[in-house]
């Protein structure tokens, strides 16, 4: 592979850590960092506001004592919530959203390969029968995972139907983990998010809903925001996906989704390859992000 | 959406206390700029942009033509809007023909940022020209990427030259580089390129872009970004423009409510005007790009300007 940039403020801050002491510089230096790594005015605002008061409270001048100061206060942000996925159930059904482009396709290939080297049987189900060639391109992830696929009876069928029918499906044969996709959908298109609410409705009649993962593209800004208050609205999202990490963009933006939405994020997608997913560790993370 | 809401009432809050006042001091107007940076970063405009940007209006704001306005509030608005077109649209284009046909059209981007969907797009605004657009699947890389370009082009109703499988199999750059000869033969005038979403920290296959590039001569690379990016997109510009090159901008999905202040970055950091908005997932979802209309839906200057007039 080539070279890749790590997801790190590492470089944003490295101005910060050649100073010997904390000035007004130092402070404009962090701000713009927290900007550019997309946490939005918000945030950057009430971080640097809780660093100032940490600098005053332990009166340090030591430019290393804010980077420590600052990792630990984004891990403890990051980590108030449980990021385990819960696939305990029988079957364990998993719906996948989010808008168009962001990965959600790819996140579930990476996912049902990852659930089935753990030993599970898994089926997708490919609800998005509207997008050009999307069941070909799930398919086509099924095959290299190695799990079963159950594909709409018809061009353009309901997705609704689609997504029961993955269900029933499971539950005849007995497969433990149910993943179905979903066609992206822009947050503001009513109609399309009202189909969300459907599909959700229609699974449950045979099985409760183990997961709803929002998918986010780590180079989204501040719509990010929106997009995660819309689908926790109209889908119940239970979980994030943050994909796309291995770029240069930081996607520091959820934590805000995160504080807003109480949602936590439950797991990282890295690159297009079927083994580029991780789970999310808000230490790691952090750490990363401070580099 | 609230977030929005609360910062379009937030500027008018400050505009309408400049109305009252008439004359303004500059420190009314580092208040006023304060609130435009922070508008601006809303909409995620990058940083760097943003700084230069709201340099240029303090300096215009403080200067003649505010105090001699009949409402330097307004006037204020007014030079926020101009700045913004003038960024914007400075460099306003159509899309440029060969003088020799065909005309070759190749597609860049991060990965889904609405490349292929483009492709069939354009094909379709074209034909209605009475061209004779060819769609190229470049794209062996991405899962089935060869098969969704078949579909939108029958959609569009146009040819598509895809002798390779994809999925990891044939070579892009020899595919680019036949479908030229095949277009000559079957006189299509117009080539459309569709390529693999790549990274800009990609080296490998931004030099792939690159070849491309090399091997068909295009009159028109057209960079594709979302609407939805946030302070990336510099970046990511940035590294399109030195790995491939491109002569103008595709701005997409900007049938959300994303701000889109990825698009006065990319025009400000690239001088690359933006020839075309995508506005949704159908083939006719596409329009040509208007600055003033960009320009207010960064700042929602829209509102604004109506709302002062009713003070
Ligand atoms: N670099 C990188 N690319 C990714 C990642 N995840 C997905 N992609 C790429 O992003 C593009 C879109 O991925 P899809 O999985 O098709 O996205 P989607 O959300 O299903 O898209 P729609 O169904 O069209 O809404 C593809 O080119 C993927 O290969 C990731 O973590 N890193
Ligand atoms: N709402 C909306 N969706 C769009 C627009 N343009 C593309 N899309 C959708 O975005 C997703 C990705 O579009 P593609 O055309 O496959 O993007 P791409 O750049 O070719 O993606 P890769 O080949 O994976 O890099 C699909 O679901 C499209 O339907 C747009 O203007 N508005
Ligand atoms: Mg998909
Ligand atoms: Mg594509």
């Amino acid at each position: 592979m080539a070279e890749r940039t790590p997801w790190s403020l590492a470089g944003a801050l490295r101005g910060l850590r050649g100073r010997k002491t904390i000035d007004d510089s130092t402070w404009e230096d962090l701000e713009e960092a927290l900007l550019v790594a997309d946490f939005g005015p918000d945030i950057t605002e009430a971080l640097m506001a809780q660093m100032r008061a940490q600098v005053a409270k332990y009166s340090t001048t030591d430019p290393e004592d804010l980077n420590r100061m600052l990792r630990e206060a984004l891990e403890e942000r990051l980590a108030k919530h449980d990021t385990t996925l819960k696939l305990s159930d029988r079957p364990a059904v998993v719906l996948v959203v989010g808008v168009n482009g962001v990965g959600k396709t790819t996140t579930i290939g990476k996912l049902a390969k990852f659930v089935a080297n753990s030993g599970r049987s898994v089926v997708v189900g490919a609800a998005d029968t509207f997008r050009a060639a999307a069941v070909d391109q799930l398919a086509t992830w099924a095959e290299r995972a190695g799990v079963d696929i159950v594909r709409p009876q018809m061009e353009g069928q309901d997705p609704s139907a689609v997504a029961y029918q993955t269900v029933e499906w499971a539950i005849a044969h007995g497969t433990e983990i149910v993943i179905i996709d979903t066609a992206g959908r822009l947050q503001t298109k009513s109609g399309l998010m009202d189909e969300l609410s459907k599909i959700r409705r229609v699974i449950e009649k045979q099985a409760p809903i183990a997961e709803v993962l929002l998918v986010l593209d780590a180079t989204t800004g501040q719509n990010g925001l929106a997009q995660a208050e819309a689908f926790l609205e109209h889908a119940g999202v239970t979980g994030l996906v943050l994909t796309k990490l291995d770029g240069s963009a930081k996607g520091g933006f959820v934590l805000a989704v995160q504080e807003r939405t109480g949602i936590p994020v439950k797991l990282v997608g890295n690159g297009e390859g079927i083994g580029d997913l991780a789970g999310f560790t808000p230490h790691a993370f952090a750490a990363a992000l401070i580099g | 959406m609230a977030t929005f809401g609360t910062l379009s009432s937030r500027l008018t809050e400050t505009f309408k206390n400049l109305r009252t006042k008439g004359k303004l001091s500059p420190a009314d107007i580092d208040g006023t700029v304060r609130e435009i940076r922070r508008a601006l970063l809303e909409a995620d405009v990058s940083l760097n942009v943003v700084k230069a940007f709201t340099g240029a209006v303090r300096e215009r704001a403080l200067g003649d033509e505010v105090n001699r306005a009949l409402n330097p509030a307004q006037q204020v608005v007014q030079i926020v809007n101009e700045e913004l077109v003038a960024i914007l649209g400075g460099n306003q284009r159509r899309l440029q023909f060969a003088k020799k046909p065909p005309t070759v059209i190749m597609l860049a981007g991060l990965q889904g940022a609405g490349k292929t969907t483009l492709a069939g797009k354009l094909a379709k605004y074209l034909a209605k020209d009475k061209h004779t657009p060819l769609l190229v699947a470049c794209d062996l890389q991405r899962p089935n990427a060869v098969t969704q370009l078949e579909v939108v082009a029958k959609n569009a109703g146009v040819a598509v030259f895809s002798p390779e499988p994809g999925n990891g199999v044939g070579d892009p750059v020899k595919v680019a580089k036949a479908s030229i000869k095949y277009a000559i033969d079957k006189q299509h005038d117009i080539v459309i390129i569709d390529t693999a979403g790549r990274l800009g920290v990609d080296a490998e296959l931004m030099k792939q872009a690159s070849d491309i590039r090399k091997a068909t001569n295009p009159d028109e690379v057209l960079f594709v970004i979302d609407a939805m990016t946030g302070q990336d997109a510099v970046a990511t510009a940035l590294a399109f423009q030195e790995g491939v090159d491109f002569t103008g901008v595709v701005l997409s999905k900007l049938d959300g409510d994303a701000r889109g202040g990825a698009a006065l970055s990319v025009v400000s950091e690239t001088h690359r005007p933006i020839l075309f908005a995508s506005t949704g997932e159908n083939l006719d979802d596409f329009e040509p790009f208007y600055p003033d209309r960009m320009a207010s839906r960064i700042l929602d200057l829209g509102d604004i300007l109506t709302l002062i007039e009713q003070a």
